[in-house]
């Protein structure tokens, strides 16, 4: 009994060290988004399977898609991943304004993201292409559906990052959340990165 | 170990607020553990009453007192509960819960908010499963397709119990991950952890890398049904086969995410009652990383019979030989500990004897179903079945109620009966035997798994085979009522009942609040017994 020594550390109460809360919140944040990715991982799986499998179809189907719709959609969400990247980097200077606008940019730029979408799915509804028309549609329909859903909730949870620092809860000494939703937003931006030449750009 | 007299004053252990919204919203880490305990207990308890209802229907041949489809919804429910519900989440979520800060030194998970979170995650998946038992699915627990998405019964409201479910064992292992790495208390190296907290470790890799795959899989059946997505309908280009493929990705490491922490929890007891170190500390912490490791190797091994080519079949049946070692290490270490050690036969100690000899017949059997052309003849027979429960109850459940035992007087301040305990463990351990021994034979025998009739050939082994289950079934309620006795009538628990060296037993039974009154600085590993031997280094 007497190996584990029981000593005086000199740390109280239930705070956790900043440092470490810190590193603990960014390291959370990367194995969440390992499992995201995991969680896609699935549908890239069945994509390499199918693709292989019926590469005629994915060629003559992948032409519907509009490219210049997806190109735009691209645009729009590779920007708002650098203004994502400002607001952290204009956090850490402790300006806590220019984060505000920052954050309200890349909002809007989901945003933007999110009706595109919009009508690009309403374009497939009208000419009957649904997830039942082929394995291609379903994979395109599941993929991009599935991404959408992600950025919904980066949506969310950048608003609420925004309200907590109008609020001036934010500072260049305390941004961890900042950071860490950061991470989240290139993840959505990322893997979008991946869908669109998978499902657009096949020759 | 003098040092919180003085704060003896202060001391207010976690049971003592009252009330069930200071559980319910409770961050602590032990009262998240005790919830989870709870729940997966009750899950336990009413999975294996629909089990023993499915042994009262075999009890002779023809119909008894279920008709077929009722069958097929009690060992879908029976499989899916015991599964999702319980073995699952179970170990890893209350003990580790309950024990990983306590073991490591620190104040509570990493994300304690996040950590009761899960927990809500985890209710939520269960009233959802509640729902859909208006219309009870039959499709067995592994909702293979194309079946799952032709049956009427409601097998997307099951499904998205059991994603949600997934949610909350990702966190859970992400939580657990974040802990081990950034809250060790000072002096706690790797080398110093508990195998429990090794256990916990391997587990919640597996959660992570796991359980997002079952995660999408059960999202593709559920678009399958609604929008006819085609993924697994050769009908429309689709492939069953892929289904089993995703599936059993995510389900055979989860045979490990739910045996690793009961090798965990054995780890712990074994060297408190032989007195003496734990033999090859550093080959048992890193045999479970192995065993994770080769875990996401071997799926296939479930699919043998339902068409994939000779050569992945045989690459696959080679890699399943390889889980052998790393287990068979964790068998031989937990023997040698018990060699010339002097050896206290606790209720614990019986349990965890019993998942040595348990889990060795359930391991080799494994090597059977393992070897491709054996696997042939047993394949969908009663000898997985049996296979599979001495792995499960001879292993986890066993793990489990030794578990219960041996950290009762921490989590509740009390002492049970230990004279009914060991009779009611002499019962389980009987009846478990008498219950599934007969499996092997009749499935060798031909019996095929998940038919509700037999021919009457096969009546002596199942008649058998139900008087073993109804033991069983007496020996875990003897259990339940003396554990549950202990609350209220149990004598008061000392700090540390079984003189262990283990942090966890360094604090007050209950623990309060905050753990530690100060950090403790760590100066060895948990399991210095007898003579001065450590295997730090």
């Amino acid at each position: 009994m007497e190996e584990i020594a029981m000593e005086d550390t000199h740390s109280h109460g239930h705070q956790i060290d900043p440092k470490v809360e810190y590193s603990a919140a960014k390291f959370g944040m990367w194995l969440f988004l390992g499992t995201e990715i995991l969680l896609f991982g699935g549908l890239f799986a069945a994509y390499a399977i199918f693709r292989a499998k019926y590469a005629e179809l994915f060629h003559e189907q992948h032409k519907e898609l509009d490219v210049t719709l997806g190109a735009i959609n691209t645009v729009v969400l590779i920007f708002s991943s650098l203004t994502m990247a400002m607001g952290v980097s204009a956090i850490q200077r402790g300006k806590r304004n220019l984060l505000s606008i920052l954050l309200v940019i890349t909002i809007l730029c989901g945003i933007a993201f999110g009706v595109n979408k919009y009508f690009e799915y309403g374009a497939k509804f009208e000419h009957h292409l649904t997830p039942g028309t082929s394995i291609f549609f379903a994979l395109y329909f599941m993929m991009t559906g599935l991404h959408m859903l992600h950025v919904f909730a980066g949506i969310t949870i950048l608003t609420v990052l925004l309200v907590l620092n109008l609020k001036g809860k934010f500072s260049a000494n305390y941004n961890t959340p900042i950071e860490v939703g950061g991470l989240y937003w290139h993840l959505v931006d990322l893997i979008w990165i991946y869908l669109f030449p998978l499902l657009y750009l096949i020759s | 170990m003098a040092n919180h007299t003085i704060a003896e004053t202060l001391y207010v252990p976690y049971l003592d607020e009252k009330g069930i919204l200071s559980w319910l919203l409770s961050t602590d880490h032990k009262r998240i553990g005790i919830m989870y305990l709870i729940s997966i207990s009750t899950s336990f308890l009413i999975a294996g009453i629909s089990s023993l209802l499915m042994r009262l229907e075999l009890i002779a041949p023809g119909k008894t007192i279920v008709d077929a489809h009722q069958y097929n919804v009690l060992f879908t429910f029976h499989g899916t509960v015991m599964v999702f519900f319980f073995i699952v989440p179970g170990l890893a979520a209350s003990l580790g819960n309950f024990l990983i800060p306590l073991m490591i030194g620190a104040r509570d998970v990493a994300f304690p908010k996040l950590n009761l979170g899960s927990y809500w995650l985890y209710l939520l998946g269960a009233t959802i499963l509640l729902i859909s038992l208006l219309k009870p699915a039959d499709t067995g627990w592994t909702f293979y397709t194309p079946y799952s998405i032709k049956t009427g019964t409601d097998v997307i409201l099951l499904t998205t119990g059991i994603f949600i479910l997934g949610m909350s064992s990702i966190l859970t292992g992400l939580n657990f991950i974040v802990t081990i790495h950034k809250l060790r208390a000072p002096g706690m190296t790797w080398h110093r952890l508990n195998l429990f907290v090794w256990a916990s470790y391997a587990t919640a890799i597996l959660q992570l890398l796991a359980t997002p795959v079952v995660g999408i899989t059960l999202l593709l059946l559920i678009m399958e049904r609604v929008f006819g997505i085609g993924f697994f309908d050769p009908a429309k280009g689709g492939d069953p086969i892929l289904f089993q493929n995703f599936f059993w990705f995510y389900s055979h490491p989860a045979v490990y995410i739910m045996i690793l922490p009961a090798f965990g929890v054995i780890s712990e007891i074994i060297p408190v009652f032989s007195r003496k170190p734990i033999f090859g500390y550093k080959a048992m912490a890193y045999s479970l990383l192995a065993i994770a490791l080769i875990s996401f190797l071997v799926w296939a091994h479930h699919m043998f019979v339902s068409g994939m080519s000779e050569v992945a079949a045989t690459i696959f049946s080679f890699l399943t030989m390889l889980v052998a070692i790393p287990t068979a290490i964790k068998v031989f270490n937990w023997t040698a500990t018990l060699y010339k050690g002097s050896i206290q036969l606790h209720s614990a100690m019986l349990y965890a004897l019993s998942l040595i000899f348990l889990f060795t017949i359930g391991g080799l059997t494994g090597v059977f179903l393992g070897s491709l052309a054996v696997d042939v003849h047993l394949h969908d027979t009663y000898f997985v079945v049996a296979h599979m429960h001495y792995v499960m109850i001879g292993g986890t459940v066993m793990g489990f109620f030794g578990a219960l035992h041996f950290w009762y007087p921490k989590m509740f301040g009390k002492m049970f009966n230990e004279k009914v305990a060991k009779v009611a463990w002499a019962l389980i351990f009987i009846g478990f035997n008498v219950t599934f021994f007969p499996q092997f034979i009749l499935g060798t025998l031909g019996m095929p798994r998940r038919y509700a009739d037999y021919p009457p050939e096969f009546h002596s082994l199942h008649e058998l085979s139900t008087i073993g289950s109804l033991i069983l079934g007496i020996g875990v309620f003897i259990m339940t009522v003396n554990l549950l006795r202990g609350l209220t009538n149990g004598e008061k628990a000392p700090e540390n009942p079984y003189n262990s060296v283990s942090l966890e037993w360094q604090v007050p039974s209950p623990p309060p609040h905050e753990n530690f009154e100060k950090i403790p600085v760590v100066t060895d590993y948990p399991y210095v017994y007898g003579k001065k031997n450590t295997q730090e280094g």
